[in-house]
């Protein structure tokens, strides 16, 4: 949600800013630190959070800068134009303009353009550009008229697209606005004419633009109140030819037209603009902001001392004249979503669609991207769509199966999906597999008794498949309450969302034992504990006593926690459920998100699980290197991770049930015992270091000594 | 000779080697004229403030750049005056630092002087206008040391961090001419200030007050991977500082301004290998002799009889008497020493130290007989006519009649000490001697050469034996010659007249000269073959070379007589933490 915070003036010195405001506020080299040039013969370097000035250098009486000073990335220094020809350039050290480095040019200079990664560009008012080195190294060099007589530049900026700067410049004549685009690392200079549709009277009032990709999104603000959109795009299609883009509207009378001091705005990121500009006819100016993408006021701020309707935009900054004085408004935007835009609207599927972008590429997915569509009939989204479709190469074996999904029956789908499966795996594989199984899903909605297990479970095991690409499927197999695709799911798909894993433990934990028995699970995580245990039962107790520490040495707690021990020995759940579980443990989550889904979990399902852990870790410390048996167990980690997280969330409960009691006295007990082994640990290790402390100093030759050395 | 300007803190010869500067305490630069006689005095050069801690000639010998403190100086050789003072910034690290002292300073043929300064810059100055063409700051502490390659394509700087830097002269792009001096590689080797450095033309030399020497081959001037090309640290001088006197069981120990003699401990068990016997007696501290005045001392030695001590600065030769009673020991110097008997670059006694061999450092060979208290001169050798070498190394046969001396590259000369003459030269090798020793009975001398060759010459015979030309023919293992340092004492078992012991800082070998050779293919370093092992096989492996490395680094071993070996360790911990401390360097997390 975009806010503005609190502004500052930044200095208390009144800027020598005549009626027109300033001529520019422009980054320096060191972020923090920015050039205010007032239009008449001063520059400022301001340090924003000091909020103080670090310098200042004027020109002499008689001269004019006309052109916003600018910094030299490359090099550190600033770079300014007075008299329209005179380009002076100094550095920090330096205090008196009129004695630093001095070029006159042989035309006149619109703007100097600087931004980090390339040289500063040098704009004439003829339409030319140069790189300021190359203008250097030849200041008198003739510069070619580009634009026609009695153009006029209204407007420019500089972007850098795959690191080469792309200069936009705007130019007016007798109502009818041209867009000059000059690309450097090519050196195209392309043409186009900006139609201005119905609304032919409105005079543009202010001009901003943003860059994507493909496109400069110029942003006009005309006289009407308006803001319309103009799309151009970065590689023209044909250079020569005089090109016509045409504009839409994006934002509907956002400030009054016919303001005093005019009115202006600057694109902030994709979706937020600010505006600067009487809302009203009658009303004191005002500084908006609005999201462009749900065309909503986010937030606005008045300013009654009146400004020169400039506006600039760097970091987290705007800068603005209020009255007399630069006034600094700090602006922070955090992504906008649906959600935020219409009031914080929680919605259940938030997670799953915000999380889709990491697994499809959009740029080939063709039946994606509907909602925005929907909401903005915009042309470039049509535009752009139509290109890639005829992009997308055709698919036939993968649209017909699509088909098969949406009407064939069970048998025939299983048989097909089995068909694409043992074709070779193009590049779009995962995609399409995501489209069937949406489809498959989707008819599993629409027609409850429809539900091709087998085929979807093939699908699964490819592993191409996450939660993402297909939340649905798990929704529907919780559902059905079916354990198996839900073991699968989560062994298979990366990225379960916390609340699913929850929801699958409620399944396992409460679904019946006669139900689990004809279900087929994966039981490879599970080795047959039972025989085991019995075995190994006798050998655990004197073990125990052999680690130098009995777990009995409290009297009180000796009966029951021999009770605890004996029931722990067995394992609390048939292999099945077992298994289920195990598959759970292995998830991978956030405690975070976790924990507060852990709450819901029913008391005696929560003590089930544990008596479980429990019994797991029972086992994993039988042997010395603390793991279980069996292809792929759960890790002595994740049991300890669970134990903690189970009682972290519901420990207020278990501890008030009475079945759970000798359990968590087990627990205590247990933790007990092994806090005490690693203080015996630790009084070993000190011993062993003493004892190593002897054998070093018998290898440690005194200062003088006698060996008995045996040569040969 | 006087340069009356006070200390003198730099010195620097002319590139054409008759002209010598000095800079001194009081600002002065005095130029010598050095003829092969004598050095004299031939003018001062425009006086500056305050001491000249560096000087470089022009490489064509017509100016010279003097480096001060807070400025450089050029100064035209023919007029002596002054043309350039090159100011050097104080700033450190943006703190004005009281004073820049210019630690180094060298000028290139193209006129550019380079200045090494206090404040961790390097600096390029133009000496021609006096400009700062280009300044690095290299180092938080002083850059110490300079030294430029002949080719004037690289220089290397060493710092007080320890750190060396290279700079080198590399074009600006690929195939411009243009070029640039950019700092390539640092290195630290050394944990304290690095003093000095060289430049060869294959490898940058460096050495300070961590008592290393560091020799980092320049790979890119390496043109075959052999072990030349490998990083080489020396810690010890490869001279003798120990001597011992096997009669009495002492050992004399040299340091830099005083001597410790101490008499070793002794043992009544017996046990196995490997076992540390406990000692019956410690080892005890006798004496403790200091030097007088501030000079080092150069050499010294303590007759196997252990009743005499001499040793020698650089001015003076000190002979001392040491008589025994009981626990008591007395010293008493002996005094009116001959005036021919300044200093000495190796002091020797004889076996039944009846004999006082002294090396001079002007090249003679004095030969002194000790009586009880007082001496008597017997002879001098006069060096060979048109030599100036001076006798670094003395050898003599523990019968007494054959003495052995060797320069730094002449030959080694054998002389008949019954007859005082000279009895043979053994022709010269092109690497220096490291140590000489002559076999008792057989009159082999046993010399070995920087390169690791070891070779027996035997004197009665004038001739290499018969077991050096085979090892010769053969070849030394290439691990032996692969060693970092040289063998610095040989010695010899009476009874068992095949045996060479040697030693250098990290192993100590015996060579029985009855055994085979080892061949490339054979393992050099074997330990003792197990005992549960066949006599074949044992046989079969068993080569000339017994090597040991249970003792490093290792200063001095000797054999005290049959059944004793004498070993000094040094350990560098102990030299590392009599060291002042290095500039505090802030690490991470401290």
């Amino acid at each position: 949600m975009a806010a503005l915070e609190e502004g500052f003036t930044l200095s208390a010195v009144c800027l020598g800013a005549g009626p027109d405001g300033l001529l520019g506020v422009e980054q320096s080299d060191k972020t923090d630190q920015f050039l205010v040039t007032d239009s008449g013969r001063t520059v400022i370097l301001y340090k924003v959070s000091d909020q103080k000035p670090l310098g200042s250098w004027s020109v002499k009486q008689g001269q004019i800068i006309t052109c916003p000073a600018v910094c030299n990335f490359q090099t550190g220094e600033y770079v300014v134009v007075h008299d329209s020809k005179v380009l002076r350039i100094w550095n920090n050290e330096d205090v008196n303009l009129d004695k630093v480095f001095k070029a006159t040019l042989s035309a006149e200079v619109y703007r100097i353009h600087s931004i980090q990664g390339t040289e500063p560009l040098v704009l004439f008012k003829e339409g030319a550009v140069r790189g300021l080195e190359a203008l250097l190294a030849e200041p008198q060099q003739k510069i070619e008229t580009v634009i026609s007589d009695e153009e006029v530049i209204k407007w420019t900026k500089v972007f850098m697209v795959f690191r080469h700067p792309v200069l936009i410049f705007i130019t007016e004549k007798c109502g009818n606005y041209f867009a000059y685009v000059q690309m450097f690392n090519s050196n195209i200079l392309s043409k186009y004419t900006l139609l201005l549709g119905q609304e032919e009277k409105s005079i543009i009032q202010s001009f901003t633009a943003s860059v994507d990709r493909k496109f400069i999104s110029l942003m006009s603000l005309t006289s009407d109140g308006c803001i319309y959109e103009t799309l151009i795009p970065i590689r023209p299609n044909d250079p020569e030819k005089n090109q016509r883009v045409v504009r839409s509207l994006l934002l509907k009378a956002v400030v009054s037209g016919n303001a005093r001091n005019g009115v202006t705005l600057t694109v902030l990121d994709q979706d937020h603009v600010a505006v600067l500009g009487p809302p009203l006819p009658a009303s004191k100016e005002c500084l908006a902001i609005w999201n462009t993408k749900f065309q909503t006021l986010q937030a606005s701020k008045e300013l009654p001392q009146g400004t020169s309707g400039q506006l600039w935009y760097y970091g987290e900054n705007l800068f603005m004249l209020h009255g007399k004085f630069l006034t600094i408004i700090p602006y922070k935007c955090e992504v906008s979503s649906l959600a935020g835009a219409l009031g914080k609207l929680k919605h259940s599927q938030d997670l799953g669609t915000h999380a889709m972008p990491h697994f499809v590429n959009w740029e080939t997915s063709q039946g994606c991207g509907l909602g925005f569509q929907d909401s903005e009939p915009s042309k470039r989204i049509l535009r752009r769509r139509k290109i890639e479709v005829s992009v997308e190469p055709e698919h036939p074996a993968s649209k017909q199966l699509l088909s098969t999904v949406k009407k064939d029956s069970e048998k025939h789908i299983e048989v097909e999906v089995r068909k694409f499966l043992a074709v070779k795996r193009t590049p779009d594989f995962q995609i399409v597999t995501g489209d069937i199984v949406t489809g498959l899903v989707g008819r599993c909605r629409a027609e409850p008794s429809f539900y091709p297990r087998s085929a979807l479970m093939q699908l699964i095991q490819t592993h191409v498949l996450s939660y993402s690409l297909c939340p649905a499927l798990m929704e529907v197999a919780l559902e059905k309450t079916d354990v198996q695709m839900l073991q699968l799911c989560l062994q298979q798909f990366p990225d379960v969302p916390e609340s699913v894993i929850c929801t699958c433990l409620k399944i396992f934990l409460s679904i019946g034992d006669d139900s689990l028995q004809e279900t087929d699970i994966n039981m490879e995580s599970v080795s047959n504990y039972s025989d085991t245990v019995q075995d190994e039962k006798m050998e655990e107790q004197t073990e125990i006593v052999q680690n130098g520490f009995s777990p009995e040495e409290d009297n009180r707690g000796q009966g029951e926690s021999q009770a605890a021990a004996e029931e722990a020995a067995s394992c609390p759940v048939i292999p099945k459920r077992a298994a289920l579980l195990n598959a759970i443990l292995h998830s991978a989550y956030s405690e975070t998100f976790l924990l507060p889904h852990l709450k819901d979990i029913p008391a005696q399902h929560i003590t089930l699980f544990l008596q479980y852990l429990y019994f797991l870790y029972l086992k994993c410390s039988e042997n010395a290197t603390m793991t279980l048996p069996g292809i792929h167990p759960p890790t002595l980690n994740q049991i300890m991770d669970w134990i903690c997280l189970l009682l972290d969330a519901n420990f207020t409960v278990v501890v008030m049930i009475p079945e759970a009691k000798r359990l968590l006295l087990s627990l205590y007990k247990f933790v007990k015992s092994q806090i005490c082994i690693c203080s015996e640990l630790n009084k070993i290790e000190v011993s062993f270091r003493e004892l190593q402390k002897l054998n070093q100093e018998k290898n440690n030759r005194e200062l003088y000594s006698i060996e008995v050395l045996e040569l040969f | 000779m006087d340069a009356f300007g006070g200390p003198i803190w730099s010195m620097a010869a002319s590139p054409s080697g008759s002209q010598l500067l000095v800079g001194c305490e009081d600002g002065s630069v005095k130029l010598f004229q050095i003829t092969p006689d004598k050095i004299q005095f031939e003018r001062n050069f425009d006086r500056q403030k305050s001491r000249i801690l560096s000087l470089s000639w022009r490489p064509s010998g017509t100016h010279i750049a003097a480096g001060s403190i807070d400025y450089i100086s050029v100064f035209d050789v023919k007029s002596g005056s002054a043309i350039h003072k090159m100011l050097v910034d104080r700033q450190y690290m943006g703190v004005s630092k009281r004073k820049c002292i210019i630690w180094g300073v060298a000028f290139l043929s193209d006129g550019t002087v380079i200045s090494v300064d206090s404040a961790g810059k390097v600096q390029f100055w133009d000496s021609a206008t006096g400009t700062l063409v280009k300044n690095h700051l290299i180092a938080n502490a002083d850059v110490q040391s300079i030294a430029v390659s002949d080719q004037e394509d690289s220089f290397v700087v060493g710092t007080a961090e320890g750190t060396v830097f290279h700079f080198q002269l590399v074009s600006v792009t690929s195939n411009s001419s243009e070029k640039q001096w950019v700092r390539t590689k640092p290195f630290q080797h050394h944990t304290h200030d690095v003093r000095a450095v060289a430049h060869s033309p294959t490898a940058l030399i460096s050495g300070g007050t961590d008592t290393h020497l560091v020799i980092r081959p320049l790979m890119e001037k390496v043109e075959v991977k052999n072990y030349d090309a490998a990083l080489r640290k020396i810690t010890f001088p490869h001279r003798r500082l120990i001597s011992c006197s096997k009669k009495k069981q002492l050992l004399l120990f040299q340091f830099a301004h005083h001597l410790e003699l101490w008499q070793l401990g002794s043992t009544v068990a017996t046990g196995k290998n490997g076992d540390t016997l406990p000692l019956s007696k410690d080892a005890d501290h006798l004496l403790h002799l200091k030097t007088k005045g501030p000079e080092n001392i150069i050499c010294s030695c303590i007759s196997p009889c252990g009743s005499w001590i001499a040793y020698s600065t650089a001015s003076r030769f000190f002979l001392y008497r040491l008589s025994y009673e009981r626990d008591n020991i007395s010293l008493q110097r002996v005094s009116k020493m001959p005036a021919f008997l300044r200093s000495a670059l190796q002091i020797l006694f004889s076996e039944d130290s009846a004999k006082l061999f002294v090396a001079s450092n002007q090249g003679s060979l004095h030969i002194i007989r000790l009586l009880e208290g007082s001496f008597k001169h017997l002879h001098t050798f006069q060096p060979q006519s048109g030599t100036v070498e001076s006798m670094c190394l003395l050898a003599v046969s523990p019968d007494g009649n054959w003495l052995a001396a060797s320069g730094t590259s002449a030959g080694v000369h054998v002389y008949n000490v019954k007859n005082l003459k000279l009895h043979c030269t053994v022709p010269a090798y092109n690497f220096p001697v490291t140590a000489l020793a002559i076999a008792p009975s057989t009159n082999n001398l046993v010399i070995a050469h920087s390169d690791q060759q070891v070779f027996e010459y035997s004197i009665p015979d004038k001739q290499y034996t018969e077991w050096s030309r085979t090892i010769q023919k053969q070849g030394f293992h290439h691990l032996w010659l692969q060693r970092d340092t040289p063998i610095t004492h040989i010695s010899f078992h009476l009874k068992r007249p095949m045996h060479i012991l040697l030693h250098d800082a990290y192993m100590f070998c015996i060579i029985d000269k009855s055994l085979p050779l080892p061949n490339d293919k054979t393992l050099l370093y074997n330990p003792l073959p197990p005992k549960n092992e066949s006599d074949v096989i044992r046989r079969r492996t068993a080569h000339a070379f017994k090597i040991s490395k249970i003792y490093k680094p290792l200063l001095f071993m000797d054999l005290l007589d049959e059944r004793t070996l004498v070993a000094v360790e040094r350990p560098l911990d102990d030299i590392i933490a009599q060291l002042p401390p290095p500039i505090k360097k802030k690490k991470f997390g401290t």
